[in-house]
């Protein structure tokens, strides 16, 4: 059990550490919140498991803050994605296209 | 009756996250808890018609962990998709923001299907507007509404009409 909530916790540090660098390495808003989004509810989910797993009084309790971190981490991101969108947060020079926009001009959105 | 079954849904979901996060059945815990998610309940149902739309059946309960399965398997494989990215120095990115259509009505498949597209490979939902929900995509493959359907939500499409349709 203690070597399954280390490689667990170890998992976790590796993709929130990935997940930081993606934040500095990324060129826009969107990609950020890609790179951030993802490792760290991937991250956050494995270390959080792997404490439970060290200390198994707090497993049950672990599960449910992985559940609630699945479900709110999503929502904020996609928040903030369309926020930055509706206040005209462009995208990085290199994107391919941009079909909200287009609608947001046409007068459909 | 439907507004009362939602509310009943919710207290039951509510009552075991406080089972689950106190852990014990003290008798102390069980009146605090009580008494707040009853508050809470009262207070907030009304804004949230989310849970109308829960269905159980045991068709129900048997896609809810193939959705988990297929879902947990999108999320690994999304983690190490942007994680290779990030390390490469190239930065091997192509972004785009695209539309896709879904048949999904209910408000809470659609919140389902918009989470599970924001935790998979190289998407990021942006905005929902009726049946198009518009995709920041990192590597997008296909411009048109049609791929880029199938290539993002098809897969849980498939299962989520199942589920809560």
């Amino acid at each position: 059990m203690t070597i399954l909530g280390d490689i667990f916790i170890l998992i976790g540090s590796l993709f929130l550490f990935l997940g930081s660098l993606g934040i500095f390495r990324m060129p826009d808003v969107y990609n950020r919140l890609q790179a951030g989004t993802k490792a760290t509810t991937m991250g956050a989910m494995s270390l959080i498991l792997g404490v439970g797993f060290l200390n198994t009084g707090f497993l049950v309790k672990s599960i449910v803050i992985v559940l609630f971190i699945v479900l709110t981490n999503p929502i904020s991101s996609s928040t903030i994605a369309r926020a930055s969108h509706k206040s005209g947060v462009p995208l990085v020079k290199k994107s391919v296209v941009d079909v909200c926009k287009d609608n947001v001009k046409k007068g459909e959105v | 009756m439907k507004k009362l079954k939602g509310f009943i849904i919710f207290l039951i979901v509510a009552a075991l996250t406080w089972l689950l996060l106190t852990g014990t059945f003290s008798r102390d815990e069980l009146l605090v808890g009580g008494i707040s998610l009853v508050l809470i309940a009262v207070l907030f149902y009304g804004y949230s018609d989310l849970y109308r739309g829960i269905k159980i059946t045991p068709k129900i309960i048997l896609f809810y962990p193939l959705y988990l399965l297929v879902f947990l398997k999108e999320l690994i494989k999304a983690n190490i998709d942007v994680a290779l990215r990030v390390i490469k120095p190239s930065l091997p990115i192509n972004p785009g923001i695209v539309a896709i259509k879904t048949e999904l009505k209910s408000p809470l498949s659609k919140l389902i299907l918009a989470n599970s597209i924001t935790l998979t490979p190289g998407t990021l939902t942006v905005d929902v507007k009726d049946d198009t929900l518009f995709i920041h995509w990192i590597d997008v493959k296909g411009k048109d509404v049609e791929s880029a359907t199938k290539e993002i939500s098809s897969r849980f499409e498939k299962i989520l009409k199942e589920i809560v349709e």
